[in-house]
């Protein structure tokens, strides 16, 4: 293998420039949403005083878990010792940081104050997994561009793998934060479980590489760089390691639940109710999301092929959006259980399942801040070297020179 | 003595002073009713000037077998107390399910036996309240005389303490307020629940929905203090916590359920 070579892309062509233009424009329609939001108040969405968390909530959680899974890659090679995806390390430490800003900026814009950021910044109880989170995602924003640092900076060099090693438990803790906001929560019959933090992680390797391995071909398809098979299929099969890590994750939890009685009734809700929280799990999430692109990372004829990688990571993404739906939304749909085994009826929706119609302000919050991530991380490449001249085979397969894959 | 002393010893006067106060006042009115009637157990609140003592633990005795099915007065009264619902005109543009609700009435019918049941449901403040082991900013709090609350000033909107409770007690404002009362203050993106009127508790009242019930469905008292009603009652007749199961020692016990 021979030393990479890092090079900022030209940036000066008319498709990258469209494409700047489009994620501006998707990132000013968010910030023109939120606006809206709060000035007139939280009655413009779907949001009520039961379904508290919606949409905004689906697309900032999904950032943040794949924003601490994009670190993922850097971590096989800098804490594993997996020295192919070395050359892809600054690109995951990079998109790391912008998916986490995206996601941060969804969750605080829909917050009912936005502007007591400070007050988030300044009042502190510690018993609340929220004032964790809020340290874990700004020492994670710290400790990743410390990261990027050393990989960038010859003279840090020689600490990137501490640096890369800090990353990793810092990223697992996070991660393991995001998922106890649910695992927490004791109230809710679809959540006050343990499992739901290793869950989070696992996902967040899954959505992380998928949006990863997009932006990778994006960028080396339009810049023409070259991109061996050798590599694509190494990730492909990683894709599909984590789709099977995280489906294995939702079965045990599931099978878990409907082992207890007690959760028999929130389970046939999520999985065999006539609602679309039992649509979105199998179509969009086991089937789509995961079954689909399992096939597609493991099956001989899709293999290391970057236009089936590109699927099978846009239904990844997709299956991931509709799991964060069916977790966050669905899980607040199903009725609090204020006398298990009674019928409850009152004026404030008790006993009944919940309504949620996502406005359009909201899917334009969420998608601006994905936006905004991918904005950041095109900018980037440009004015910083992130991006590797070559992924060849002849620069990344460890055996290219004995034995030609 | 210093300043600080005497201002202390100042207070104590003024403790004993009240107590003497509250309870010849207590005995008077007891004289008035007769032997042994008490509308209200006597609440002795603190005194302005002194921070709240954890050696009282205010609390709600609910007779669910006092509580009609078609009466709303504790609610309307809570309404009306603290400028919310029909107690005001703001909440205009805020469909039904986004409109605050500090208490509401639950109708609970057992399926097996098709036995039913009315009562008020609130903020059952809890001992060990998830909402304020979840705020982020300590928004939620419990104050040491047990009444659970939200100050409105670091209160940043994220809705964790809607998620954690377990009886779906607090409400978001969705909208902005003109009309609040002065010593219940609301605001838009801000989270509020039933604080137990702790304005009217701080001024020895009983909060408006046990004033309210005309079934005296609804008692109000120091669960610490073993002389008061509600703690002799809970000594001597059955109650329940809501939820038990979750063991976060409710303020609000319940009978008949």
């Amino acid at each position: 293998m021979k030393p990479t070579t890092f090079r900022e892309i030209s940036g000066t062509s008319a498709g990258y420039y469209s494409l700047l233009g489009l994620l501006a424009l998707l990132v000013a329609s968010g910030l023109g949403a939120a606006y809206y939001m709060e000035h007139n108040g939280h009655w413009v969405t779907g949001m009520n005083n039961q379904i508290v968390w919606g949409m905004p909530h689906v697309f900032a959680v999904f950032l943040i878990v794949a924003a601490s899974g994009a670190l993922n890659v850097a971590s096989m090679a800098s804490v594993f010792g997996k020295t192919a995806y070395k050359p892809l390390s600054r690109l995951s430490g990079l998109l790391a940081i912008t998916l986490l800003v995206g996601g941060l900026t969804v969750l605080v814009l829909d917050l009912g104050r936005p502007d007591r950021l400070i007050v988030a910044m300044t009042y502190y109880n510690f018993k609340s997994i929220f004032a964790w989170n809020i340290i874990l995602y700004n020492g994670f924003l710290v400790i990743v561009a410390a990261y990027l640092f050393t990989m960038m900076s010859r003279a840090a060099n020689k600490h990137s793998t501490k640096a890369g090693f800090v990353a990793f438990l810092w990223r697992l803790t996070l991660t393991t934060g995001t998922g106890s906001i649910f695992g927490f929560i004791v109230a809710r019959q679809a959540y006050d479980a343990a499992i739901m933090a290793p869950m989070f992680i696992v996902f967040s390797f899954a959505f992380g590489l998928a949006i990863f391995l997009l932006v990778l071909f994006a960028g080396f398809r339009w810049t023409g760089r070259p991109l061996g098979d050798y590599l694509v299929n190494r990730l492909q099969r990683l894709l599909g390691l984590f789709v099977a890590a995280s489906l294995f994750f939702v079965v045990v939890f599931h099978l878990t639940n409907l082992y207890a009685t007690e959760h028999h009734e929130v389970e046939h809700f999520i999985l065999a109710g006539n609602n679309v929280y039992s649509g979105l799990f199998w179509v969009g999430y086991v089937l789509l999301g995961s079954l689909a692109p399992l096939a597609i990372c493991y099956l001989a004829p899709f293999r290391a092929s970057v236009g089936w990688a590109t699927t099978a990571s846009v239904l990844v993404i997709g299956g991931g959006l509709a799991m964060m739906y069916v977790i966050i939304i669905g899980g607040q749909a199903f009725p609090l259980q204020l006398f298990p085994g009674m019928e409850v009826s009152s004026s404030f929706n008790d006993g009944v399942i919940n309504p949620y119609n996502p406005s359009v302000p909201e899917i334009l919050l969420g998608i601006g801040g994905f936006s905004l991530a991918l904005a950041m991380a095109m900018v980037a490449i440009k004015i910083m070297r992130f991006l590797p001249l070559s992924l060849s085979n002849a620069e990344t397969d460890p055996h290219f020179t004995a034995e030609e894959r | 003595m210093n300043p600080q002393e005497r201002k202390q010893d100042d207070n104590q006067i003024d403790t004993y002073r009240r107590r003497l106060l509250g309870g010849g006042a207590a005995l008077a009115g007891a004289a008035t009713l007769g032997p042994g009637v008490f509308f209200t157990s006597v609440a002795r609140a603190k005194p302005d000037d002194q921070p709240v003592s954890s050696e009282v633990r205010w609390g709600f005795l609910i007779d669910t077998n006092k509580c009609a099915d078609n009466c709303n007065d504790c609610v309307t009264a809570c309404e009306k107390e603290n400028g919310w619902g029909s107690g005001s005109a703001d909440e205009q543009h805020s469909r039904p399910d986004q409109k605050a609700q500090w208490i509401r009435k639950v109708t609970v019918r057992d399926k097996r036996t098709d036995h039913s049941m009315s009562l008020p449901m609130m903020c059952q403040h809890c001992a060990h309240p998830p909402c304020v082991d979840v705020c982020p900013t300590g928004a939620s709090m419990k104050r040491a005389d047990g009444i659970v609350l939200v100050d409105k000033h670091i209160c940043i909107g994220c809705r964790y303490c809607m998620m954690a409770c377990p009886y779906k007690a607090r409400s978001f404002v969705h909208e902005d307020l003109e009309h609040q009362r002065e010593y219940a203050p609301r605001g838009k993106g801000t989270v509020e629940s039933c604080n137990l009127c702790v304005h009217r508790v701080d001024k020895d009242e009983i909060p408006a929905c046990a004033e309210a019930c005309e079934e005296k469905a609804i008692l109000f008292g120091n669960l610490n203090d073993a002389n008061s009603e509600i703690a002799r009652r809970l000594a001597s007749e059955p109650s329940t916590e809501i939820r038990g199961d979750l063991r976060l020692d409710l303020g609000v016990r319940y009978q008949g359920i």
